[in-house]
């Protein structure tokens, strides 16, 4: 062994490091993918399906309304961004926090909250969907052009106005081009969540307003046509990858060397009208946000526009008369989703921190692994358990009726957050504890269990309450693999909301609202938790 | 021209300045001092509108701009760090202002180039402002705020953060643009040295400020020698009608009377300062502290202070490499809080029959380093208890 490595992990512990991952994401990730590719580009099914004026149809709409959804976002939240990145101002903290709170809702939770919302008349259809699009994606704008708007100096837009700027067109011709690759930035992540929007559209869709992911899933589980739903699936993995490298190639033309400045000072706004402005866009973007999730609480307590506590009564009782049952056991549901949701998390953490081990103490291999683990980021949830339900339905591996899929599936999508929590920790490590560690007589693998071992605690514990968050809402997967009797609770809430029924109804936004609260709470305390233990 | 009454201003509801009036002619440059965190910069943005004041107004060319926002208001600012606009190139730096003033294009590109000629740096229009060095960056910031003849230009500290010699090569250019433009100018330092180099005109903020605490406001004024007998005579000799209050050279011309003159034009104090080589170290550049008085009313409010250092100030940005002076013993801790040390044996002056000291100070003496703002403190404590500077005299 050559002197640079004398002090590194054995490669045997390296290797095994890296297999235990790979094997997963081999198993479960990349077999999956390519029988989906295998399926969905067989020749003449490609020709059926872009033959169908129905799938031209749907890409149309599942296209412009991520578009729209998009542009809305943006317009109404560069405002809350300019306002939380200058000012200080009396519940700047909660506004932050409200914001960050609906962006880790379940998209099956907010679809409910914007439904519980709007008069019924307006209750499904093309603006129920952007408004849920737009609440639930306000923190992405908010924290990603306000995290450049805080270092951008005030004293440019000064400068515009000594040489004669207005106001606005200071923000046209000076701001707005320094922000637009953190704009183009937060409107590609916008668009990539709103294109691939699953939940959100199968609770407030109606008949015209399928996206090409409710349109895989209705082909593949309701049609059993699982040819044309591979081949829709891939239509839209290329999709996104086509704007994806857009949006990067368009960053990369707009980004300037700003100078690295500290974030600027945040003022008190000026009495009189910056006063009124700040105020006013608080206010507005605290009602646009809080107004779907009180109405989701309130009609919860609503059962035929009386109010009582009959929705929660009756959430342990399957049966609503006696001989006639809903067929969706909302309390059974609540113990399904937290037995999948600890099974999920054991296997995304457990994933995750050993991926991220091994990537960071390999090299070459390690940057494979780590490519190899985002890319169900850029793979939606549906596309996933699609992939997965399609691989293992056959002998020797029909695994289709096993608890564990589930789980599997939903560890999936989390595993990527979990390495981009611990990952950055591992590397920010001073190589030279190590070092420290050696000369004071450690082996290397001593070294490591003293120095970085004692460092993956915080990360580990903010990981967990991350893949719990995500597989306690996770709902596309979920409404592929999801075999036995018992759904979880998005899939429950999205039942019963679809039902007709004042009881039903309720009983949905109860179950919403418990989603709610559990996926916040299990967010921040583990936040909480984690920071207590630095 | 540009005159600001009575400015209040400052952050969150603490006052930085406090009334404050200052006017700069047309085509006059002025030059700024004051201690970092005095609020130099807040009265530029006053003036500039970017900071509403709390009290007081602005006047640019005799109309009342207070509440004109700051694109209407016709003031070109230079700030420390050039806020250069990194999406435009050089040229669309300097066309800014142009664009938004609604010049043709042809015009534009014309001044643009002219502007850039000024500055020295002719052919850099298509160059990124990110690749530009420090000094040609000032360069540009420069040309981008005079580009659209601003009615008065505002620099806040322009050549700070530059290396010695580009420093002193960007003076010498920054004067000669100023003065080829005929612009109106205020120039915001913390040098004295190229305050007095690039300006026309060199005031201290605290000359400015109405004396703060509620006294009414003092100005620093420049007198013939006449004008401060009066007050030596009253002070210096105990009102004697035949002491002689008349100095050697007084007359000389580069001799400095310096004078505080109340809100009324009364004269509260005088001070005298002529170049005379000094005791230790007989270098030509000494200047020495002659007859400095305070009037009765006067005592113990921090007048001496002011005008202490304003003296201070001038002599050395005028050259001056030491200060001396003979202060009578009752006065000697004033002088020292003030930086002066105590040269020598202290004697008996032989006009006043009073004990004295020689003192001396030079141009980088501690307390000059340790910041103005702290001795100003203390020695307003100290006044408070009664230990006042009420005149130094010369044997001589």
């Amino acid at each position: 062994m050559n002197g640079v490595r004398a002090n590194a992990l054995p490669r045997w512990l390296v290797g095994t490091l890296i297999a235990l991952p790979g094997g997963f994401l081999l198993l479960f990730y990349a077999w999956p993918f390519a029988t989906l590719l295998a399926r969905g580009l067989s020749p003449d099914v490609v020709a059926d399906v872009l033959g169908a004026r129905q799938t031209w149809r749907v890409a149309w709409f599942t296209l412009w309304q991520a578009l729209a959804s998009t542009a809305l976002t943006i317009v109404i939240g560069l405002p809350p961004a300019y306002v939380l990145a200058r000012f200080r101002f009396a519940g700047r903290r909660l506004l932050t926090a409200l914001l960050a709170s609906a962006f880790v809702l379940p998209t099956v939770v907010m679809g409910a909250a914007v439904l519980a919302l709007l008069p019924p008349s307006w209750e499904r259809g093309v603006p129920a969907i952007l408004l849920a699009h737009v609440v639930f994606n306000l923190a992405v704008v908010v924290r990603t052009v306000g995290a450049v708007w805080d270092h951008l100096p005030p004293d440019l837009e000064h400068a515009a106005a000594t040489l004669g700027a207005p106001p606005w067109r200071a923000f046209r011709e000076v701001t707005l081009p320094l922000l637009r690759p953190a704009i183009l930035a937060a409107a590609s992540i916008v668009f990539v969540f709103t294109f691939t929007s699953f939940g959100v559209i199968r609770v407030l869709g109606d008949a015209g307003t399928a996206t090409l992911e409710v349109e895989v899933w209705r082909r593949a589980t309701q049609l059993g046509d699982i040819g044309a739903a591979a081949t829709l699936a891939v239509l839209q993995l290329l999709a996104i990858a086509a704007g994806l490298s857009w949006s990067a190639w368009q960053q990369r033309r707009h980004s300037r060397a700003l100078a690295l400045r500290p974030r600027a000072r945040r003022v008190r706004p000026r009495p009189g009208r910056q006063r009124r402005l700040v105020a006013a866009v608080a206010i507005v973007t605290a009602l646009l946000v809080a107004a779907p999730l009180v109405a989701l609480v309130e009609r919860s307590l609503r059962v035929r526009d009386r109010h009582s506590l009959a929705a929660w009564r009756a959430l342990g009782k399957a049966e609503l008369r006696p001989g006639v049952s809903s067929g969706v056991d909302p309390l059974a549901s609540i113990g399904m989703s937290l037995r999948t949701t600890a099974a999920a998390t054991v296997i995304a953490v457990a994933v995750g921190v050993i991926a991220s081990l091994a990537i960071a103490a390999a090299r070459r291999a390690g940057r494979l692994l780590d490519a190899g683990l985002m890319l169900p980021i850029a793979t939606s949830a549906v596309t996933i358990g699609f992939g997965v339900l399609i691989t293992f339905d056959t002998p020797p591996v029909d695994w289709r009726a096993s608890w564990w899929l589930v789980p599997i599936g939903q560890a999936l999508v989390a595993v990527p957050f979990v390495v981009r929590t611990v990952l950055p920790v591992l590397r920010g490590i001073d190589p030279r504890l190590h070092e420290a560690a050696a000369t004071l007589g450690a082996s290397p693998i001593r070294a490591w269990r003293e120095v970085t071992w004692r460092h993956l605690r915080r990360p580990v514990v903010a990981a967990t309450g991350l893949a719990a968050a995500i597989s306690l809402g996770e709902f596309g997967a979920t409404s592929f693999l999801s075999r036995s009797g018992t759904p979880t609770m998005p899939l429950a809430i999205e039942r019963l909301l679809g039902r007709t029924g004042a009881l039903l109804q309720a009983q949905g936004y109860a179950l919403a609202t418990i989603l709610a609260v559990t996926t916040v709470v299990v967010v921040v305390v583990l936040d909480v938790t984690g920071e207590r233990r630095q | 021209m540009l005159t600001v009454r009575d400015v209040t201003a400052g952050y969150g509801g603490t006052p930085v300045l406090r009334d404050v009036s200052l006017t700069v002619d047309d085509g006059e440059i002025v030059g700024l001092l004051g201690a970092s965190g005095s609020g130099k910069s807040t009265l530029l943005r006053v003036i500039a509108g970017l900071v509403a004041p709390m009290a007081g107004t602005v006047l640019i060319d005799g109309e009342d701009v207070t509440t004109v926002p700051t694109h209407r208001r016709g003031v070109g600012m230079v700030f420390q760090d050039e806020q250069l606009f990194p999406h435009r190139d050089v040229a669309g730096n300097v066309a800014f202002g142009l664009r938004m003033h609604g010049w043709r294009k042809p015009d534009i590109d014309r001044r643009v180039a002219e502007m850039l000629a000024l500055v020295g740096l002719a052919g850099f229009e298509h160059r990124e402002v990110t690749s530009l060095s420090g000094g040609e960056a000032k360069r540009v910031a420069l040309a981008r705020s005079l580009a659209p003849s601003p009615r008065v230009l505002l620099l806040d500290e322009p050549l700070t953060g530059l290396d010695r010699e580009l420093h002193d090569r960007l003076v010498v250019d920054l004067a000669r643009i100023l003065r080829a433009t005929g612009t109106t100018a205020l120039l915001v330092t913390h040098d004295a040295d190229e305050a007095a180099a690039i300006a026309d005109r060199v005031v201290h903020l605290d000359e400015l400020r109405g004396a703060a605490g509620g006294d009414p406001p003092l100005r620093v004024v420049e007198l013939p020698a006449e004008a401060t007998h009066g007050l030596r005579r009253r002070v210096l000799r105990g009102n004697d009608p035949a002491a002689t209050v008349v100095f050697s050279g007084d007359d000389d011309p580069t001799t400095l009377h310096l004078g505080i003159e109340g809100a009324d034009g009364e004269l509260l104090a005088v001070s005298t300062w002529l170049v005379q080589p000094g005791p230790v170290d007989p270098a030509p550049t000494d200047r020495k502290l002659r007859g400095m008085a305070v009037a009765d009313g006067w005592r113990g409010r921090g007048i001496g202070s002011i005008l202490l250092e304003a003296g201070l100030r001038r002599v050395f940005a005028a050259g001056a490499s030491a200060v001396w002076a003979n202060a009578r013993d009752t006065a000697l801790g004033f002088y020292e809080r003030h930086g002066f040390r105590v040269i020598g044996e202290g004697f008996v002056d032989d006009v006043t029959g009073l004990p004295h000291h020689p003192v001396r100070r030079t141009r980088d003496a501690p307390a000059d380093a340790s910041g103005y703002q702290s001795t100003r403190a203390s020695t307003r404590s100290a006044n408070r208890d009664g230990s006042t500077p009420s005149s130094s005299t010369t044997t001589s």
